[in-house]
């Protein structure tokens, strides 16, 4: 709780320049320190140029700042193309008057120095852009341009000028340098001169490249610690932060129904919470695929929006199962009600994963998410990172309010010890656990409720029943204490095997 | 500036027809800001040297880029003070207050 007031009071002292990058803002508390300069500093092709154009196209679009992009590297046709692919229309913003941008062509070739000298030809070319478009951001992409060009002692002195008069100028800044073998990093130029230093790195682990951003410095504000992947996509930069806003999280105490008329009756006779996170676990063929289409299909009944992310089966392959017991999703998907996002886990990493699915849920506004399996995605990397990424994602959810239902797929023999279930299991608020038992030689599919937060649930071991009917719940049948060996059992199995014709016969017959 | 760039033009014909490096009349720009102090030193330094090496063949234009910006855009100015030698060619660009005078004079090829 503490944290929460401090945080507050922090973002009172300190006006903040937000940069519109989704979800940059929030790793930063609302913004980039509002009139005074930031170093952006990374790799060659990290996105640092990407970044700091879309802080200057958000300013306009979004705040109705104008701003100055001052161009050290490339000709200013060329940045155009270059952001193009990005949807930013640099000439349309150029045309109104409010994007000005400048090549600042350096040439080391052509210069000899003759005695002291200052940069003030780059301050007086500043101003007069600034004064142009009345710019309120302006962008210096890169720094180290110069450093080519000019001697570094007289640099040095110049920067620290440059970074006062930026301040004076009342403009927020992004100055964007390389970082490694350079003079920031290795003088620490960035100690004194900036305000907030950020860090984009492009890097691979397991042979998946992936974009991370991280705040370093963020003088007298709060801000996250972490790194945090970021994608640049046709919509621009996108960073997928831990959401840091938990305590803002709603908790509905309405119910919404899993599908299963039994599941519900275990759960206090209702069913989840609106907003909780269910996990459901077992091992291969247990039917976690066809109790989460179940709750699916009652979701779109009731007329709202479900989202399923299928990470093992293809759509089509979901809704030809789910036919065969008797749910047909294909209406639901004509009317939009049902969503599916199918992709290979291999294709990206699970930062990448989340990030799409969180732009489709945007855009889709569901109601209900089912990931299935989540284990698919856990193959990927380290439990650790799948964990807290995981989390993040939940986390997200319950602030939209939106009901997530997972599956895991776990190993025979590792029911009672799964580690990666363990972490996933603390952050789920329901935790509903199938696994095949053994009753009389049979293998029967058993259905417990491991935990559910908040509701009076039933502890019974029940059966699971997966058939052309839909699926219930039943108490597990001994057979030896019954008389009859013959049974009930199979009678339900040949049920459940018979298909829809032999249904209607066994009707005929009857009558 | 225009009658300036003019007269360039003028000069470089007339060389052309000569073709001597003797006869050959310098045309200098200095670029400054105002009156800092690395701007006077060269100002000063700059006349000096004119004065001493290229009497009655020289052409000084001295460019304050606080009154027309525009220029240190054109001509591309980052440092200042600048000296750009516009003729003859090759175009040279020197950075300083010009109190190297050894510098200078090289990088103008009278030494």
């Amino acid at each position: 709780m503490p944290r929460v007031i401090k945080s507050k009071s922090s973002d009172a002292k300190f006006p903040k320049s937000p940069t519109g990058i989704q979800g940059l803002d929030d790793i930063i508390n609302g913004g980039l320190p509002k009139n005074r300069p930031t170093l952006l500093l990374g790799n060659t092709g990290c996105g640092k140029t990407i970044m700091a154009m879309g802080f200057l196209v958000n300013g306009i679009t979004m705040y109705n700042e104008p701003g100055v992009f001052m161009a050290f590297e490339e000709n200013t046709g060329e940045l155009e193309v270059n952001v193009k692919s990005l949807g930013y229309d640099l000439a349309t913003y150029i045309e109104e008057n409010n994007l000005y941008l400048e090549h600042v062509e350096i040439n080391r070739d052509e210069i000899g120095e003759t005695g002291k000298y200052s940069i003030e030809g780059l301050f007086v070319r500043l101003e007069r852009a600034i004064d142009m478009v009345k710019a309120k951001r302006v962008v210096l992409d890169s720094l180290d341009a110069l450093f080519y060009g000019l001697d570094y002692v007289t640099l040095r002195s110049e920067f620290q000028r440059l970074f006062s008069w930026l301040k004076q100028k009342k403009v927020t800044a992004i100055i964007t340098a390389e970082i490694g073998n350079n003079f920031l990093t290795r003088h620490g130029v960035e100690e004194y001169v900036a305000d907030c230093v950020i860090v984009l790195d492009h890097r691979l682990t397991n042979q998946i490249a992936t974009r991370r951003i991280r705040i370093v410095k963020y003088r007298g504000a709060n801000h996250g610690n972490n790194e945090y992947p970021f994608r640049i996509d046709e919509n621009g930069v996108t960073v997928f932060p831990l959401i840091t806003k938990i305590l803002e999280q709603k908790s509905s105490s309405k119910r919404i129904s899993s599908g299963i008329k039994d599941l519900d009756f275990m759960l206090g006779k209702k069913g989840f919470y609106v907003g909780s996170s269910i996990l459901m676990s077992g091992t291969a063929g247990t039917g976690k695929t066809s109790a989460a289409t179940s709750f699916a299909y009652n979701v779109c009944s009731d007329n709202n929006r479900c989202l399923f992310c299928a990470f093992e089966e293809a759509p089509n392959q979901v809704l030809r199962n789910m036919r065969s017991i008797g749910l047909d999703l294909t209406p639901f998907i004509k009317s939009g009600l049902l969503g599916f996002y199918y992709s290979r886990p291999t294709l990206q990493n699970l930062e990448l994963h989340f990030i799409n699915i969180k732009k489709i849920i945007e855009e889709m506004k569901p109601d209900v998410v089912i990931l299935d399996p989540i284990t698919n995605l856990m193959t990927e990397g380290p439990n650790s990172d799948i964990r807290s990424m995981l989390a993040r994602f939940v986390d997200y959810l319950k602030i939209e309010q939106i009901t997530v239902f997972f599956t895991a797929a776990i190993t025979v023999g590792s029911i009672e010890r799964n580690p990666s279930d363990e972490g996933i299991s603390s952050m789920v608020d329901t935790w509903i656990m199938v696994q095949d038992i053994e009753v009389e030689e049979a293998r029967v599919r058993s259905l417990c409720i491991m935990k559910s937060r908040g509701m009076v649930h039933s502890h019974q071991v029940r059966e699971f029943n997966i058939s052309n009917k839909g699926i219930t719940l039943s108490p597990i049948i001994r057979e030896h204490k019954k008389s009859t060996p013959s049974s009930k059992r199979n009678l339900l199995e040949n049920e459940n095997l018979s298909t829809t014709k032999k249904t209607t016969e066994f009707k005929e017959t009857a009558r | 500036m225009t009658p300036m760039s003019k007269k360039v033009g003028q000069i470089s014909l007339e060389n052309i027809q000569a073709n001597g490096t003797d006869v050959e009349t310098y045309t200098l720009r200095l670029f400054v800001t105002g009156v800092l102090p690395n701007s006077r030193r060269a100002v000063v330094n700059i006349k000096k040297i004119c004065e001493e090496y290229l009497k009655d063949r020289y052409e000084l234009d001295i460019v304050d880029i606080y009154q027309q910006p525009e220029l240190a855009l054109t001509e591309n100015i980052i440092a200042v003070p600048m000296l750009i030698k516009k003729f003859p060619l090759p175009e040279i660009r020197l950075i300083g207050d010009l109190s190297d005078t050894e510098s200078v004079l090289e990088g103008l090829n009278l030494i």
